[in-house]
Parts: structure tokens; sequence; C-alpha cells
């Protein structure tokens, strides 16, 4: 049952016509800010309206959901959005990758590898990655037209003078396709390498800023770097405490007051698929 | 041993019946109507409106119930609604001469055609608490009123122009832009300008305003006149080729008159800031008057290097309902990133614990 009322997904047919539209153009120029009228949704800016208002363009009935906020089906937040597409569009939601046909998130991309048939939706705080460089969202439009992003470089060199490494730990910066400098939006540096070639379809939206990016299938990313200070994915050098899996991301749980400390994966689902896994083996 | 995360759907429900049940409070006290709200916080419902940049008193005043008092949470709730209405037309430009006025005032001219009106102000009120108001049941009498004048009342500024004094106005040939369907970009028009400072957020305006005053920005305004009132809204429906009323809204217009010293080509005369918000807003509508004076500073060949002069800034940052919004966001989960700031400054830290070292030994 959808919420009486509303048309499916929320949003009337022509402000998605207009999306998709800013969507396609996105796509066409991977890696390029869409500029689009981001309408004014029922939550709040910087909750994810931007990836919601993507989400409900793309949306049909016969797709399925997953909604992730650190990884995790079960935040808050996470739970907020799921229920907020059961209810003005009655579609099927699940928890499992795999299974999902439209997978919506914040802040990570899934361990498992999205396929053909997958879109990866981002909730993007900020799409200007010059924006703590150059806060006129006039200039930033010149620097990308011309492709001039020694601002950016800039600063990593900084950061190598002086730490020795580039401290950036997430939202670090991808050159899309070789052309255009992007935000990945803030999932950690670990994520980074997982956006290249990706045989998903990814899509970003900023709905506060009012901005929509894409990268399409099997499009290079490339996390920037310098020939000798490579770029490095950064994990805790731990096994998480549950699954026991050394390659996935990890949160860190203060476990007492006196130092404790434990790692469990972030991603629910592929920490699940595993905990089962030696079971079903086992049977 | 660690803290399950599972759980955000039981808590999400339990906090929103919890929040249900203290907006409603006391219940051996009355509950609040929205009637009661829309009459009795008629200038919360007013700055509800404007921020909320939809003029309809009995919504304004559901979404303050419903926001338990908190003005910025209404606009949100009426803007979210906003959005939803279809838009069937664009009404004709409002002639405010031919407000019903209920206030006046001008503070460039001792007296004017139409003269000054106080009308109900907190102005030259005594700010003195009144414990009398405290004990309820005591409605005020009635104030006799005087018969209303009919004619038109000219507006300062326009005395002003017709003397060549004023600066007079580009008449716009296309419909202005609207920011709710259409992205901001710069430079931006006047008329998408204002309607941002029209439902941007009060106490910035005000901020940004008196920063104009005080040396931030060159500013030297008079009010040449706030009218408070109401005022008829026409629409032409293409089907029928006349304009038609649609209904009243209260309105609050300010024109601030300010300095220009000329340029080459424009001699010397007054330029204008302007203000028109929903409702009645006098504190809105002056901030708006004196920002808007601010943002043509480039346009007028002055310095613009003040805050309420870079029309970036302030139009980007005008927004209540997109400032909580991001300001709130920081509540949500950023574990992740988090995580990674740690095992960032970790291994910062040890490699320069070990260089410690080794300049030690």
């Amino acid at each position: 049952m959808t919420e009486a009322g509303y048309n499916f997904a929320y949003l009337d047919e022509a402000t998605k016509r207009m999306i998709r539209r800013a969507i396609l153009k996105a796509v066409a120029i991977p890696g390029h800010q869409i500029p689009f009228g981001a309408r004014e949704m029922p939550l709040p800016y910087g909750w994810g309206t931007g990836g919601i208002q993507v989400t409900a363009s793309i949306l049909g009935p016969q797709d399925v959901l997953k909604v992730i906020d650190q990884g995790a089906d079960d935040t808050t937040n996470a739970v907020s959005i799921r229920r907020f597409f059961t209810r003005v569009a009655g579609i099927a939601t699940t928890e499992v990758t795999g299974d999902a046909s439209i997978i919506q998130t914040r802040h990570r991309i899934p361990e498992k590898p999205l396929t053909e048939n997958q879109i990866l939706v981002y909730q993007v705080p900020q799409p200007e990655p010059l924006f703590r460089l150059e806060p006129h969202r006039a200039e930033t439009r010149r620097l990308h037209a011309l492709a001039d992003y020694g601002l950016m470089h800039v600063r990593l060199y900084e950061d190598i003078a002086r730490l020795g490494h580039i401290a950036k730990a997430y939202d670090y910066p991808v050159m899309v396709n070789e052309r255009y400098l992007m935000s990945p939006s803030p999932i950690p540096a670990f994520d980074n390498p997982k956006m290249h070639q990706m045989a998903a379809l990814q899509l970003f939206g900023a709905g506060r800023e009012k901005r929509i990016y894409a990268v399409p299938p099997y499009t290079p990313v490339r996390s920037l770097d310098f020939e000798d200070h490579p770029f490095r994915p950064i994990r805790a050098p731990h096994a998480c405490a549950i699954c026991g899996s050394t390659t996935s991301y990890l949160d860190e749980l203060v476990t007492d007051d006196a130092g404790g400390r434990a790692f469990i994966c972030s991603d629910t689902d592929y920490c699940q698929e595993r905990q089962q896994a030696p079971k079903a083996a086992a049977e | 041993m660690y803290v399950a995360v599972k759980g955000g759907e039981k808590a999400i429900s339990a906090a929103h019946a919890w929040l249900d049940e203290t907006r409603r409070g006391d219940t051996a006290l009355p509950e609040l109507s929205v009637a009661q709200i829309e009459q009795q916080m008629a200038l919360a419902v007013d700055r509800v409106m404007a921020e909320g940049s939809c003029h309809d008193r009995f919504l304004a005043a559901l979404a303050i119930k419903q926001a338990k008092g908190d003005l910025i949470e209404a606009a949100f709730l009426l803007r979210a609604y906003r959005t939803t209405l279809p838009r069937f037309g664009a009404s004709a430009p409002l002639e405010t001469s031919r407000m019903r006025l209920r206030r006046r005032i001008s503070a460039t001219y001792k007296d004017l055609p139409g003269g000054q009106v106080l009308g109900p102000t907190f102005d030259y009120t005594h700010r003195l608490l009144d414990f009398a108001l405290a004990a309820e049941g005591r409605d005020a009498p009635a104030t006799p009123e005087a018969p209303t004048d009919m004619t038109d009342v000219p507006r300062v500024t326009e005395i002003l122009a017709r003397e060549g004094l004023m600066q007079r106005e580009a008449l716009g040939e296309t419909e202005p832009g609207d920011l709710t369907r259409e992205p901001l970009s710069f430079p931006a028009s006047r008329a998408v300008r204002l309607q941002n400072l029209a439902r941007g957020d009060e106490g910035f305006l005000l901020a940004l305003g008196y920063s104009t005053q005080r040396g931030y920005g060159n500013a030297h305004p008079f009010v040449g006149e706030i009218r408070v009132g109401h005022i008829g809204v026409e629409i032409t429906p293409p089907e029928l080729g006349f304009a038609i009323d649609i209904g009243d809204i209260g309105i609050t217009e300010c024109q601030m008159v300010n300095q220009f010293k000329g340029s080459r080509t424009e001699p010397a005369q007054f330029t204008r800031g302007y203000g028109l918000v929903f409702g009645h807003g006098e504190r809105r509508a002056m901030s708006m008057a004196l920002v808007d004076r601010g943002l043509r500073a480039r346009e007028l060949g002055e310095e613009a290097d003040a805050p309420a002069q870079q029309e970036e800034f302030v139009l980007y940052h005008s927004d209540n309902i997109e400032a909580t919004g991001f300001v709130e966001h920081l509540k949500l989960p950023h574990y992740v990133d988090f995580q990674s700031e740690l095992e960032n400054l970790r291994t910062i830290r040890r490699a320069a614990e070990a260089e410690l070292r080794e300049a030690a030994e």
C-alpha cells in the first residue's frame, strides 16, 4: 500500500523527467556536476535528499531497493529512507546486496562486487571536490572547465611535505575518465578502488547543493596520487570480531572504559553472509 | 561484547511516539487549537509563512502546532508541503499603492499623502512584563476604528522618483526566475535574489543587514517607507484573457532610500533597497531591504568586499531549511569516516614517534 495522495515514489512525473534528464547528461559527461532543480523533500537537507530524489526518479514498481548508511541496513537514517520508499512507492526492499536492483548509500560501497544489473545511488553532502580550496562556485566551475586541478595537487603535496603521506582519509578526490575531478562522496578512501571500472552505474545526488553527477559502468576512476607516493587505502589492521574477515572495512567499537576495542565489519550484509557461509558449507 | 547496532526501526517508532506525547504536554491542561495559534501567535504564523514560502495562515498555524513551536521546523513542514502543490500560473505584479493599510510610516517625511499610520506596533511600548496578562480572561477592549480611506496611497520612493532623485528600476521583460524550480546560478538576477531573501532566515538577514550599518558595506539607509496591510492577488487565466482576483494576502513592504554618489554615466541620486514579505514582518522586511541594497554594490560600481555584498555568500547561506538540515546532519552516524581518520592519525603518530626515537638514539 502506498501513501494516498502522493504520486508513485513521491515526486510528480514532470519532476522525475527533469531529474532523469540531468542524470542522462551526467552519464554522458562522467564526473561532471549537472545543476538540477532539486525539490524540497519531506526529509531534511543533508540527510540524503539528493540520493532520495535520484532514487525516486529511477525507481520502477519492479525494483528491489536496499538502503545503507555507514555500510549498515539498520542505521536509523537508512531505516527512515527505506521506510519512506516503502510508504510512497510500495516497492520491495532487501538487505541482501545481491538481491537489490538499486542500492542507495551513504558513506560506503558494499564489499560484494556489484553487477551490470544494479545501480548504486550515493548521497552527497558536498559535490564540489575543490570547495575547501576555493569556496566560490563560479570560480570552481571555471577550474573544472579548464581541468585546472593544480590546487588539489598542491594540497596533497603539502600533506606529504608536512606529514610524510597524504592525510585524506575519506572523500578522497578521484579523477573520472581522466577528465573531471570528482568527490566520491564521504566514503572512506578504502572504498575508492571499487569505483574503478565498476560494472554497476554509479549515480550521485546532492539535494541541498542541487547537483547530480555520475560514473557510467566500466569507467576509469583514479584516486589522485603521485608516482613516488602512490594512493593507499586505509583500513584498521584487524580481523572482524564476528566473521573474521581481514579484507573488509571495519567499524571500531569501544567495549569498555579501559581502552578495550573491538572491530567488526561495517558492511552488515557482507558480515552476515560470511557468518552463514560456513554453516551452509557444513550442511 | 559489542554494542548491537540492530534495533533502529523500533527505536524510531518509539521516539516518534514519545515526541507525540511531549507535544501534547500536560493533558490536565486544554489542548491548543490551530485557530488559537493562528489568532494569538499571529507573528509566529507570519514568520513561518514567510520562511515556509507559502501564504496560508491555517497551514502555518498547523505546522507550528506540529513542530511544538519550533518555527524553523514549522517552516520546513510548510515547505515540504508546498513543493507538492501544482503551479497553475504567475500572478500579476502587486501594486502596493493600492494596499489596504493597517500601518504606514515614513522616516523621511514628517507628513505626506496618505499620512503616517502607526497601526498595531510594539514600537514605543515599554518592555515591562505585563503580569496582568498572566491572569487569563482579560480580553483587550476593542479599539475604535477610524473610517478607512480607500484612496490609493502613493509610495514615498515614487514621490522621489518623479523629481528624478530616485533611481527608477528597469521593468523586467521576462517572467522572474524561480529558485524553487531552477538551481541558483551566478550572477543571479535581482528578482531571484529578492526571492531568496524573502524566504531567508530572519536572524541571518537581521545580522547581515545590521552589519551593513556598522561599516561592513557602505550603507546610509533611510526608511523611506514601511507599509503593512492587505492586498488582492490577481491572475490572468489564459482561457479568460482578463485579470481575476483570487484572494487577499497580508504583506509588509519596506523601501529603504540609500545614497548613491553617481557615476560617469549617471548623476548622483538615491537608490532603493527593497523588502517585501508575507504577513506582518517589519524586522524581516527592513533587513531584507538592507541586504538587497548591499547586494547591488557591484551593479552600482561600488566596492563589494563586505559579507552582505557578496552574492554567493549571502544567497547560499540565507536559507534556514538548508542550513538547519546540513548543520543537524552532523548528528547522523559518521563512524566510517571517523574510523578512517582514527587509523590515519594513529599512522601519522606512529611515524612521528619512530622518528623521535631514532633522533634520541
